[in-house]
């Protein structure tokens, strides 16, 4: 059951990955989708990030009931929970929703109103004209904004923990500065380039095998978020699993 | 010249074409015609190859598209020119940049070279000066004719137009006719014209195909297509007033 659609995806990524016919047209394509994918999910990536920050640092405060433990260790709580795993797979699901649906229904729209197929009849490789350039503009895009996203949540941890008075500025600037491990950061890129590729790749498809009319191509945008977090929360596991 | 064998499409349990088989001549229009739901479009589409066929095959000037891989029909698509009964313009551009897509595409071309042929195309179709207008903002029939103009602009060798006329004014229809006739003569082109409209019929219908549920019932010309006792085919001929009364004067 699984393997049909599976089968299908692999087919039409190696279409997707087809010698482009002009790499001028792409280039610009591809400048067009960092733009909308990119600048267009800063806003939402930076209020999801602060509070993401902030909710970390006043709940991990308040577990810490423990005297023997250094305050300090809120800031390194914040700093790695946010590089490793609140960024990137957040930020990731939260651009499923943004960027999976946008890119699901407008390819799907252009299916159904045989804009697909007037490519397809002027000889352009359509997977290839449509799918790469939001690809490759989304892994170029998306790890951007996981650097982003982690530099903006431990800064809401550091307003948070400061203003609630749960950590001292002090405490959480020695705790974001001691022992850290530059291989989380790693870890964290490979994930934001990984979901990149699902978020975007997961959608195309979806919208590309749209059947039907505008209703189905409501069904494609939701069964695009909806295939694309699942998918990103099973990588975001395998990769946990390899990589640490 | 564009040969048609024994093509056979089904839609799941919809045997949509049953075995047609025709000769589309160059420098001529052909038009195919019959009733909705007939399997027009559906022709078209295994012809060009959006649709992949059970069985037979379509051969451009000698050469077996329905054989090739991908690679090797591009080739034949460069030299391809449709218009969807839909139109099927690209959204996302305006008029203009629709129209220059192809040959962003496929030529090297400088931009005032093709700005000028985009220019000559939408003049062809009486929509000089619409360059910067999306396809949002144009009428039904507008979009045919820029559907047009981009179907043309590559000079192309085989031209496919799914209903030119529906949705425009009898004028502008007549236009729309003229246009690809002239276009067909001027270029030796290979010209498919799909419709329904008896006025197209009558005016460019040098050879027609009608089909029936899917099979060829009927092939000849306008001059010829008036005299027949297929039965369905007088249906579809004489279906206005306004035919049976000239059929009657005719007698
Ligand atoms: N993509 C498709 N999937 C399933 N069935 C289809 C598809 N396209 C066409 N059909 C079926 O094929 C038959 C012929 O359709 P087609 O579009 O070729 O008709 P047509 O002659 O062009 O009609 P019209 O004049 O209304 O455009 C119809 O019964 C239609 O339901
Ligand atoms: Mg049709």
């Amino acid at each position: 059951m699984i393997f049909h659609p599976l089968g299908k995806y692999i087919l039409l990524l190696k279409a997707v990955f087809r010698r482009p016919e002009k790499w001028n047209i792409y280039r610009r394509e591809i400048f067009h989708e960092m733009n909308s994918i990119g600048v267009g999910s800063l806003g939402i990536i930076a209020i999801i990030s602060v509070f993401l920050g902030a909710v970390t640092t006043v709940q991990t405060a308040f577990q810490l009931v423990s005297d023997l433990i250094p305050k300090s260790v809120i800031g390194s709580i914040v700093r790695d929970s946010s590089i490793l795993e609140l960024s990137p797979t957040i930020s990731a699901i939260v651009l499923a929703g943004k960027v999976g649906s946008s890119v699901a229904s407008q390819i799907g729209t252009m299916r159904v109103t045989e804009q697909i197929d007037a490519l397809e009849i002027m000889g352009i490789n359509s997977p290839g004209y449509l799918i790469l350039p939001k690809i490759i503009g989304g892994i170029v895009t998306i790890p951007m904004l996981v650097i982003i996203s982690i530099g903006l949540s431990i800064f809401g941890g550091y307003l948070a923990g400061t203003a609630s008075g749960a950590v001292t500025a002090q405490d959480f600037i020695t705790g974001i500065t001691t022992d850290f491990n530059p291989f989380t950061f790693t870890v964290s890129m490979v994930k934001a380039v990984i979901f990149a590729f699902i978020i975007t790749s997961v959608s195309a498809y979806q919208g590309f095998y749209t059947d039907g009319g505008a209703l189905e191509v409501g069904q494609s945008s939701t069964k695009a978020v909806v295939i694309s977090c699942i998918a990103i929360l099973f990588a975001d596991y395998v990769i946990a699993q390899l990589l640490l | 010249m564009i040969e048609v064998k024994n093509i056979h499409k089904t839609f799941g349990e919809n045997h949509v074409l049953k075995g047609i088989s025709a000769d589309f001549k160059e420098g001529m229009c052909n038009l195919i015609i019959g009733g909705s739901g007939s399997g027009k479009t559906t022709l078209l589409k295994c012809m060009v190859g959006l649709h992949e066929p059970e069985e037979g095959s379509v051969i451009y000037d000698g050469r077996d598209f329905t054989r090739m891989n991908f690679e090797t029909r591009i080739e034949i698509r460069t030299e391809i020119g449709m218009l969807f009964q839909g139109s099927a313009l690209f959204d996302s551009m305006n008029v203009e940049e629709n129209i220059m897509f192809p040959l962003n595409m496929f030529t090297d071309q400088h931009r005032k070279e093709k700005l000028e042929r985009v220019n000559f195309c939408l003049e062809r179709v009486n929509l000089a000066g619409k360059n910067k207008l999306f396809p949002a903002e144009l009428s039904g029939g507008m979009k045919k004719r820029v559907g047009i103009a981009r179907a043309i602009a590559m000079n192309p060798k085989y031209l496919f137009v799914d209903e030119p006329n529906s949705g425009l004014d009898p004028k502008t229809s007549i236009v729309i006719d003229d246009l690809i006739q002239e276009l067909t003569e001027e270029y030796k082109t290979t010209t498919i014209v799909v419709t329904h409209d008896m006025n197209s019929v009558m005016g460019i219908g040098e050879n027609i195909i009608f089909l029936h549920q899917g099979e060829k019932w009927w092939e000849g010309s306008n001059k010829e297509i008036s005299d027949t006792d297929n039965e369905e085919l007088n249906e579809f001929v004489f279906a206005s007033k306004f035919m049976r009364a000239l059929q009657k004067n005719k007698k």
